[in-house]
């Protein structure tokens, strides 16, 4: 059996954010970078998927800077087989259709049975290129899931719904998923796999050998929101703190008295 | 402008999400058609043309046959937009539309301005505009950024739209959320915590005060992901929605899908160590501080007065 998983780098979300000097993206340079939470749980599906089929092949694959394939060295920790890293400096001025295609070509002829996405990642938050990727391949793709089963070439999952309603699909391999959190627990590497990862293959493959299409969206430009809200910002020592919120409190509930 | 509205079915009813792509055509000064999966039984309060495929024959949930249906109504409608909730089902929809339709296609719009889709990033704490280089687009929307101000009203025109196209996966059922746990819409005050606890042992701390404010304690769904909390205690679009007199969310960011909960709780006070979290959006009061400290010093002081 053949699986890919995808998985994307995205900064911190505590990180304090600046702007590029284009106005048109985050400054990349000052963030700590970090696996997107989503693809975290993808990881962890794919390598439970292998230790069950047993005779399994698992490629993980991410497009970005060299930085990236600090995360993928996580993954392949975690238990991928090889990784392929599609290199590319200019990659945040992809929109997800492009990164898609790119994902798509990599994949196409080589027969994966499963291919594993996060529904969406944290700076972005498109939630397009799994299902983009599925549609490319001609293959079926179920968004969203937060229970995951294979047997026999058949898969059952959980599709998660508004308000905590999940509905129960079943379909044929080879297909897709985009992973939802809580959908496992992902694993934290241990010591003798992170070393064992370092004699992984990791693959570069230079963008340009995969990317064919045009994108069809820019930004245009990035800013910070206006802030609406008028609530009061309190900053210092915290009995000093706790005062003026019980103060607040006895001022403006009735929760105190 | 025309704009082609994906109107969603549930469970043998019509989603009220649905109205808010009405208010959005109406925002845009746009004319507007519909289409549903659904049921001539329960048809929009809609003044306009509605695509309407059976959902006894294609189902609710049945991603390759919706989206030929759609695609249909699409080459009948000519639209400028395709719009969807983001949602459960618009987001698994719509990118199978934009690529068929070879688009742009812009996820979780929260504005429009000058016909250009503002949509935000990082966790809300910046804003995008993004320009699409088709002259068609496919949107989705984020729940609750377009409200409806008047009950909607009218009838459609139906247009009956039929497929062939084979399914691809098969649906067999929905599962209802755990029954049982606590009621938090019935508690007057809430204390979530957030991932910002840190670890499982520091949920005592979350609980004691929400004890000594007479209140109940919620979480965000990371914690309630990790096993930290019963699931009847999580707010948010996956959870609970809530309207206490005061939320204190201790450690949470402010994720829209958590806002979508809490914020019309009527006070809401925040504890965060970044001054940025865009939980302050909504909080009435932004206590920057360590929940570590300031929550039991908190819990003291009332338990005292
Ligand atoms: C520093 C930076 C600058 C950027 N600047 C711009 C800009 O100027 N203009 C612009 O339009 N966009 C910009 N982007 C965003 C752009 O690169 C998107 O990340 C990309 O289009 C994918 O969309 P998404 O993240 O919304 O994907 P989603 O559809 O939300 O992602 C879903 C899943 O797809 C997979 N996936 C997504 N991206 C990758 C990847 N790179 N490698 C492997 N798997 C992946 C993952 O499994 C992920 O969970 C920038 C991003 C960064 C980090
Ligand atoms: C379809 C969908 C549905 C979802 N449904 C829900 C839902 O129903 N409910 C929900 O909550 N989420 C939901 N989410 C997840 C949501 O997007 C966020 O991931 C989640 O709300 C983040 O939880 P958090 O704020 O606790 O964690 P984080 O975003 O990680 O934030 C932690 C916060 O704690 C702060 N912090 C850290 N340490 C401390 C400290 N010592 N003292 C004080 N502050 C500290 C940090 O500054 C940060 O702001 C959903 C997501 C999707 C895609």
């Amino acid at each position: 059996m053949k699986i890919l998983v995808c998985i994307k780098q995205v900064p911190d979300m505590e990180s304090r954010f600046k702007l590029n000097s284009e106005s048109n993206w985050y400054e990349g340079t000052d963030l700590a970078w970090r696996m997107n939470e989503y693809d975290e749980y993808a990881v962890e599906q794919a390598v439970q998927l292998k230790g069950q089929v047993g005779d399994a092949d698992l490629t993980v694959l991410s497009i970005g800077p060299d930085r990236v394939k600090e995360m993928m060295k996580k993954a392949l920790a975690m238990g991928c087989d090889r990784g392929a890293h599609i290199a590319d400096d200019d990659y945040f001025k992809k929109d997800p259709f492009e990164i898609a295609s790119v994902i798509a070509e990599f994949a196409k002829d080589q027969g994966f049975d499963l291919i594993f996405t996060g529904m969406q990642s944290q700076d972005r938050g498109s939630g397009q290129v799994g299902v983009l990727v599925a549609e490319m391949l001609d293959l079926p793709s179920i968004t969203t899931i937060v229970d995951f089963a294979f047997d026999g070439g058949q898969i059952t999952v959980k599709r998660e719904l508004e308000g905590g309603i999940k509905s129960v699909i079943k379909a044929t391999a080879p297909a897709l998923v985009t992973c939802q959190l809580g959908l496992n627990t992902p694993r934290y590497p241990t010591l003798p796999n992170i070393m064992k990862a370092k004699r992984k293959e990791l693959l570069s493959i230079p963008i340009s050998d995969l990317l064919k299409v045009e994108g069809k969206q820019e930004t245009a430009k990035m800013y910070f929101p206006e802030k609406k809200g008028g609530g009061l910002v309190l900053e210092g020592d915290v009995a000093d703190l706790t005062d003026r919120l019980i103060k607040i409190l006895k001022d403006k509930t009735a929760v105190l008295a | 402008m025309k704009t082609l509205l994906v109107a969603e079915y549930r469970d043998g009813e019509l989603l009220n999400s649905s109205y808010e792509l009405v208010a959005f055509a109406e925002q845009l000064g746009a004319e507007s058609a519909m289409f549903l999966v659904g049921s001539d039984s329960a048809l929009p309060t809609y003044n306009g043309t509605l695509y309407l495929a059976d959902v006894g024959k294609y189902g609710e949930f049945n991603p390759a046959v919706h989206k030929q249906l759609l695609l249909d109504a699409i080459a009948k409608e000519q639209p400028d937009m395709v719009v969807f909730a983001h949602s459960s089902y618009g987001w698994d929809l719509a990118p199978r539309i934009s690529l068929a339709l070879n688009v742009a296609h812009v996820s979780e719009v929260i504005d429009i301005v000058d016909g250009v889709p503002v949509v935000p990033a990082c966790n809300a704490k910046l804003r995008r505009n993004v320009k699409a280089k088709t002259n068609q687009m496919v949107l989705t929307l984020q729940g609750g950024a377009f409200g409806l101000e008047d009950e909607p009203s009218g009838s459609p025109t139906v247009v009956s739209v039929d497929t062939d196209t084979a399914a691809q996966v098969e649906f067999c059922g929905y599962e209802e959320a755990e029954a049982g746990g606590v009621d938090l819409s019935k508690a007057e005050v809430i204390v979530s915590a957030g991932r910002g606890i840190g670890k499982p042992e520091n949920l005592a701390i979350i609980e004691a005060l929400a004890k000594a404010l007479k209140g109940e304690y919620g979480a965000s769904r990371p914690v309630v992901d990790s096993d930290w909390a019963d699931h009847s205690r999580q707010v948010g679009t996956t959870g609970q929605t809530v309207s206490p007199k005061l939320y204190v969310a201790c450690g949470i960011s402010g994720a829209i899908q958590h806002l979508a909960g809490m914020k019309k709780s009527e006070f809401i006070v925040a504890i965060n160590t970044d001054k940025d979290a865009p939980i302050g959006e909504v909080a009435d009061v932004l206590i920057v501080a360590d929940l570590k400290e300031f929550v039991p010093a908190m819990t003291e002081k009332i338990n005292n007065l």
